[in-house]
């Protein structure tokens, strides 16, 4: 363990872990500058990582507190493998390193923000989009936010978007009012990790009737090797009140593995609105291991969308407590499972109230070795009326040996509700592929174009800025997969 | 003046030889059509020569322009200006007619240049118009619940834009009702008659196209080779007589 004052720079580490992934695309994320931590928890994780992040961040004692019930709760429960894939065995602990940064105050200006830090997020466009559309960007370098800025008319009323560190500090009421109460600590195992580990995400609170208009967006990057990222966000909307919540996530290519394991918590109260937009472009050695759930009360509506390509492995299922009458819930997400990586992904739909709805659309594309697995829950009890679900789900499938599995669970209860289910399973034949060609694309244009077509009705759903990206990432992804 | 020369071409599917030494010479402005039973190889000619991965070219050669396409990418070969319209064309999901005529045009590009999109879009409604496609198809994605006759003439729409040097053009008649018919054959009869003069090479079973698009050569073939060559006239013949008699001719003659 270093102290904080020491300066070190992130060593490698010899262990290599098996992973078939090599020659995939990713060259938007993967790169990396030399970067020097002041503060560095050390590698493995004991109680004194938790109590070292934990006096870095100045926290109140209640905070440590719920750390370290959360750390023992994530030692004591076992790995999911009796359902999820064996590969998270893989996960060596020991070998990841808890906490990286240059400090726990972020900058407002991106001219304060150190350069080393900065070229990175130059380079991935992020101040350049922050003037083009944003309301406000979060920028989280490893372990904290180097950079967190909201532009002044939305600070004015009353909008509260900072990091988890400084939302704590500065909100200790609201934060602790809502924070793990939709996601206990013992969800799962890595809500349990995350809650002992967290650091940085973002803390927003939306005013009573008050709409953003332009998005918010945090942008996650992994610098650091054999680092493990775990973010924690709160957002909440106050009654009325509108917010879209945009995330991107890269890291560089790695030989060792790197774990990416955050908690979202969603707050929409009576009337609110959330949009919770996710692309990310992990690299092939991320383990992306994320827990997202949001509660909807009275009239509220929350919507999931998310865009997963990349990673090693991805689990996530983000859902919706439909809490309050009428509330709606929604997941749309697409995964794209390229060579030597898994999706697992889904989501789920806990109906609690009369007359709510929720609406799950998951696309998933299967390249080459790439796996997609979905999970879906769906759960209306029997005393409860005017419940409606659709869920749909279609895969595609890029070459025979793609494998796609879907496990829905739809408990419907009772004769007062309605469910709708609907799945396929397509595949990119040759033939259609050699017809692309014989107009003049590239084999590697004709897929991408064929996984653009099999998405098109839920990316034209998208903002447009996002639909762009997601469309130029699908190119880079289908390019790279050509032989 | 360009040319497609087909030089004693054979064909394999896996062991099977299909087309059995083939030669046929087409140059720009021509049109050369091929009629024939079923089963003899008439597709698998236009599709090998695209570069189809099913077929083996076991022999011969196929020159562009007095270059060899045998060794190009099936693209490569479409953007040097070979254009297959297909007798079954396939269904892209999701991808509208505008973005992928849009796609494969810029495919033609040299990096970093952008097509303009409303000169695109002008040009685009021009050829649907012309080929009487209501505006509103460009919009849907490409054949995906099209009619038989909507799928045949979305290809003449697709070769309208790409500005082909040669068209390989497998049974475009199949499907068309009698405007159809009609229309497709004036669009390209507009094409022969403009500035790009495409080759043809028009596979049909009926007379009936011949009568808008008068070929400059009807070829039989029969078994993976051309067995007769004649004139116009000669479809009138086939039309009239069926193939037997050119089997038994094309029999005698090589006892
Ligand atoms: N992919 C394939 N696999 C196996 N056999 C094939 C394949 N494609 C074509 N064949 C066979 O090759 C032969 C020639 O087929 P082709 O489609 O070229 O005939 P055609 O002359 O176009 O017939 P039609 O007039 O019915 O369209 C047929 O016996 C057909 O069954
Ligand atoms: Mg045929």
């Amino acid at each position: 363990m270093k102290l904080p004052s020491e300066t070190l720079s992130p060593a490698a580490d010899e262990t290599v872990m098996e992973n078939p992934t090599v020659g995939i695309d990713q060259t938007k994320g993967d790169f990396q500058y030399k970067v020097d931590y002041a503060f560095d928890a050390g590698t493995g994780l004991t109680e004194d990582t938790v109590r070292y992040i934990s006096s870095v961040k100045k926290e109140a004692p209640w905070i440590l507190e719920f750390r370290l019930n959360a750390l023992k709760k994530f030692f004591s429960m076992p790995m999911p493998t009796h359902w999820a894939t064996k590969d998270l065995e893989n996960i060596d602990f020991q070998k990841i390193r808890y906490y990286l940064s240059q400090g726990q105050k972020p900058k407002r200006t991106w001219d304060e923000v150190p350069d080393d830090i900065k070229k990175t997020f130059e380079r991935l466009g992020i101040p350049e989009q922050e003037r083009k559309f944003l309301a406000g960007v979060e920028a989280q370098f490893d372990s904290e936010a180097a950079y967190s800025n909201i532009k002044d008319i939305v600070a004015k009323q009353g909008v509260i978007f900072v990091n988890s560190t400084e939302g704590l500090r500065e909100h200790p009421e609201l934060f602790r009012k809502f924070f793990g109460k939709v996601i206990p600590t013992g969800d799962n195992k890595f809500s349990a990790l995350n809650s002992a580990v967290f650091s940085g995400g973002s803390f927003i609170y939306v005013p009573k009737g008050v709409k953003v208009t332009q998005p918010l967006q945090a942008y996650f990057r992994i610098n650091a090797e054999n680092f493990g990222q775990f973010e924690r966000t709160l957002i909440i909307a106050d009654e009325g009140a509108e917010v879209v919540y945009m995330e991107g996530c890269t890291a560089p290519k790695f030989s060792t593995s790197t774990l990416h394991s955050a908690v979202v918590e969603l707050v929409a109260l009576k009337g609110a609105k959330i949009q919770y937009i996710t692309v990310q472009n992990w690299a092939n050695n991320v383990f992306n291991l994320v827990t997202k759930r949001g509660i909807a009360h009275e009239d509220a509506e929350i919507k999931w969308i998310d865009c997963n390509i990349g990673s090693r492995l991805t689990m996530k299922y983000p859902g919706v407590v439909l809490k309050g009458e009428r509330a709606r819930g929604e997941v749309i997400s697409i995964a794209l499972a390229n060579d030597g990586q898994h999706q697992d992904t889904g989501a789920k739909m806990i109906h609690a109230a009369n007359n709510t709805t929720s609406n799950i659309v998951a696309k998933s594309i299967s390249v080459g070795q790439g796996r997609s697995t979905y999970r879906g829950v769906v759960h209306i009890p029997k005393h409860l009326k005017g419940c409606k679900n659709n869920t749909e789900c279609d895969a595609l499938l890029i070459n025979t040996n793609s494998r796609t599995d879907t496990y829905p669970a739809i408990t419907v209860r009772g004769d007062q509700n309605a469910t709708q289910h609907e799945a396929s399973v397509s595949k990119v034949n040759e033939e259609m592929i050699f017809y692309m060609q014989q107009r003049g694309l590239t084999e590697g244009q004709a897929m991408s174009l064929a996984v653009n077509g099999f998405i098109n009705d839920l990316a034209r759903q998208f903002p447009m800025e996002y639909s762009v990206e997601l469309k130029r990432l699908i190119d880079l992804e289908m390019e790279g997969s050509v032989g | 003046m360009a040319s497609l020369e087909i030089q004693n071409l054979q064909i394999s599917i896996g062991d099977k030889p299909i087309v059995k030494g083939l030669s046929l010479t087409i140059r720009s402005g021509e049109v050369h059509a091929i009629m024939g039973p079923n089963g003899t190889g008439k597709s698998t000619l236009a599709k090998a020569i695209a570069g189809h991965p099913d077929y083996t070219i076991t022999g011969g050669d196929v020159l562009l322009d007095g270059k060899s396409v045998l060794e190009m990418e099936t693209d490569e070969r479409a953007r040097a200006g070979l254009f297959l319209a297909f007798q079954y064309p396939s269904e892209i999901p999701g991808v509208t007619i505008a973005n992928f005529l849009r796609a494969a045009l810029q495919a033609r590009l040299a990096e970093g240049e952008e097509i303009d999109a409303s000169a695109y879009y002008k040009r685009l409604y021009a050829k649907m118009d012309l080929l009487k496609i209501d505006r509103k198809f460009t919009s849907r994605a490409v054949n995906d619940g099209f009619s038989g006759g909507e799928k045949k003439r979305c290809e003449i729409l697709q070769m309208a834009m790409l500005e082909p040097k040669f068209a390989l053009m497998d049974e475009t008649d199949s499907g068309l009702d009698i405007d159809a018919l009609r229309i497709v054959a004036e669009g390209v009869n507009a094409q022969r008659g403009s500035a790009i003069s495409p080759g043809i090479l028009l596979i049909t079973h009926y007379q009936r196209l011949l009568d808008y698009i008068i070929p400059d050569h009807v070829h039989v073939m029969w078994d993976g080779r051309i067995v007769k060559s004649g004139d116009k006239s000669l479809a009138l013949e086939l039309e009239a007589k069926g193939y037997d008699w050119v089997k038994q001719e094309f029999a005698a003659a090589s006892a």
